[in-house]
């Protein structure tokens, strides 16, 4: 419908059309303005000069120099910190996005056997993830994983000598995984409702030529789901890389920078050190890694993920 | 052989029952233990893993209570925090439902790039917005502003992506002869929005407003950029603070604090957890 003509001959005078006519056949046109001027004040903008900031040494209080190299990109390619910062965000990424994703897949299918109280449990299940983005969530899992915290008591009570989970930079990432993981509520509810559109035909079909539940599930279900598994690889990927509460309240970072996520040095370069430009830089960075994966999800898609033929899928 | 497969799956049942009390446990029992260390003494919190105490004491309450500094307290925290929240939420309910409107029911010039953009911006990471948004705001003068500018404003402008594009998920399997219907009873494009798309799209609009209301008031990264008066500190900022003056003394306290501070979100939750599993569920939300 769009097609009969370019964007280029969008506002020919020539036409005789009156302008009340124009206003009247575009006025969905209207309606999305609002948007629009958000989208160029409160996005475009910021993305546009953020990249040019990644090319100066912008500083708050000092002014700004445009470098004319890629002096900051550089640096962020060449200074130890900021590598092992890169470092830490992919271990916590790869880490965090399957797991999650399995625990809230295998709970979900659990769920959807006819489970007595499968409210109560969904509930349980869910509330994690509502309130763990909060700084109470944070406070209460640095009781839990205090040296005499919540954990270690249990551990004790079965003999365990539990380890610094939070000053032990091996265990701190652990820790600060451990959060994220414990949020699978969420994934879970978008799986759950996913199975519930799995026809139970299929599973009876399957279980009369003797697939047994396991295969049921491999064959069957995890098929039927693929552009819901995609949905939440996705936004759980894009989440993870920008993981920051969990860490800069918890272990500030630390222990010897085990848990310094990219997007505290950002914070850290951006709103402690004021260095606008490298911060832009780091940021660009990220942002490009994180583009990188979410095309090479999109592009993958046709090899695993199987879209129904009647929408092409939600 | 009958026998066999039905003992086989009373095991499966047990084994399913075992696997979701056990997960339940891990899941919420953190939660339970924290609300009982706030009716524990200091001496007591760490010194055992039980939710009970045998001698309940409110001094956590107490303290959680009191000012400090003479410029903030909890009580006061709160206030602020729903002094940008409430407005956050009206505010994006608006304009994501004028923006879903106008992207959903109408044709216009540039309408498929400017939905790609929309749908693009979906995928853009706040990370890189933060740097340039606060110097775009600090250039305006809006960081620091009493009002809360920088965190309420952009959401008059649909900037929360995410519910437009549920509301226009939602908006789909609203009948277009209704449209049609209200356009023969002689209703303007803006009449048929607020009289035939609002009452349909009611339940979508609600679980928008609840997410969007959650996901404020636990918001960090915003106050933290924008909010640097303590008198104008929202929980969230109050709560971390408090743990950093604490230095881990007066653990029943901070707990206590942290749990006041997840109340409203936790009522708001309880009193509409459906709507929040179908707004996740249907409408294709991040969670």
């Amino acid at each position: 419908m769009a097609k009969k003509s370019g964007p280029a001959k969008m506002a020919a005078p020539k036409q005789k059309k009156s302008f009340g006519e124009i206003c009247k056949k575009n006025i969905g046109f209207f309606f999305i303005l609002p948007w629009l001027v958000g989208f160029c004040w409160f996005k475009l903008y910021p993305m546009a000069s953020s990249l040019f900031y990644s090319f100066t040494d912008y500083n708050l209080f000092k002014g700004i120099n445009v470098l004319g190299t890629l002096q900051n990109y550089i640096d962020v390619f060449t200074t130890k910190k900021i590598v092992r910062a890169l470092g830490v965000t992919f271990r916590y990424s790869f880490i965090t996005v399957p797991l999650k994703l399995a625990f809230a897949l295998f709970i979900a299918y659990i769920l959807n056997f006819k489970i007595k109280g499968v409210k109560f449990f969904r509930t349980a299940y869910y509330i994690p993830s509502i309130l763990g983005g909060s700084v109470a969530i944070a406070v209460l899992w640095k009781a839990v994983f205090r040296d005499d915290g919540l954990l270690n008591t249990a551990l004790g009570f079965f003999g365990i000598n539990g380890p610094s989970w939070l000053s032990d930079p091996n265990w701190a990432i652990f820790v600060i995984c451990l959060l994220r993981v414990w949020q699978f509520g969420s994934a879970m509810v978008i799986f759950l409702a996913a199975l519930k559109g799995v026809s139970n035909d299929l599973y009876e079909a399957a279980a009369i030529d003797g697939a047994g539940k396991w295969r049921q599930f491999f064959t069957i279900t995890v098929p039927l789901i693929t552009p819901v598994i995609f949905y939440n690889l996705v936004t759980q990927l894009c989440q993870a890389f920008q993981e920051f509460n969990g860490p800069y309240i918890i272990t500030q970072g630390g222990p010897r920078n085990s848990t310094t996520l990219v997007s505290l040095l950002i914070y850290n370069s951006a709103f402690r050190q004021y260095d606008m430009g490298m911060a832009s830089a780091m940021a660009w960075v990220l942002f490009v890694i994180l583009m990188v994966f979410t095309v090479i999800a999109f592009l993958s898609q046709k090899y695993w993920v199987f879209y129904s033929d009647d929408d092409g899928g939600k | 052989m009958q026998a066999e497969s039905k003992s086989k799956h009373i095991i499966s049942i047990i084994l399913r029952y075992t696997v979701l009390i056990l997960v339940g446990v891990v899941m919420v029992y953190p939660l339970l233990w924290m609300v009982g260390a706030t009716f524990k003494s200091n001496a007591e919190i760490f010194s055992g893993i039980g939710l009970f105490t045998a001698h309940p004491t409110l001094d956590g309450y107490k303290a959680a209570m009191g000012n400090y500094g003479g410029d903030i307290g909890i009580l006061r925290a709160m206030l602020n925090t729903f002094s940008y929240v409430i407005p956050k939420v009206v505010f994006t309910v608006i304009s994501a439902t004028i923006t879903a409107y106008g992207f959903g029911r109408f044709n216009f010039k540039g309408k498929g790039i400017l939905f790609a953009v929309l749908m693009s911006t979906l995928f853009l990471p706040q990370v890189v917005l933060n740097v340039p948004q606060f110097i775009l705001f600090s250039k305006m003068g809006w960081v620091g502003s009493k009002l809360y500018l920088p965190i309420i404003v952009p959401t008059l402008f649909a900037t929360d992506t995410y519910f437009v594009f549920m509301l226009i998920q939602f908006q789909r399997n609203v009948p277009k002869e209704l449209d049609e219907a209200a356009k023969i009873d002689g209703c303007n494009a803006f009449q048929t929005l607020y009289k035939v798309i609002v009452p349909m799209l009611a339940p979508a609009i609600t679980s928008c407003a609840l997410f969007q209301f959650m996901w404020s008031t636990n918001d960090f990264m915003g106050p933290l950029l924008y909010v640097n008066t303590p008198a104008k500190y929202p929980m969230a900022i109050f709560v971390k603070l408090s743990m950093d003056a604490d230095a881990g003394v007066s653990w029943n306290r901070i707990l206590a604090l942290s749990l006041i501070s997840i109340i409203p979100s936790l009522v708001i939750f309880f009193l509409a957890q459906d709507q929040f599993v179908e707004g996740i569920s249907d409408g294709g939300v991040k969670g």
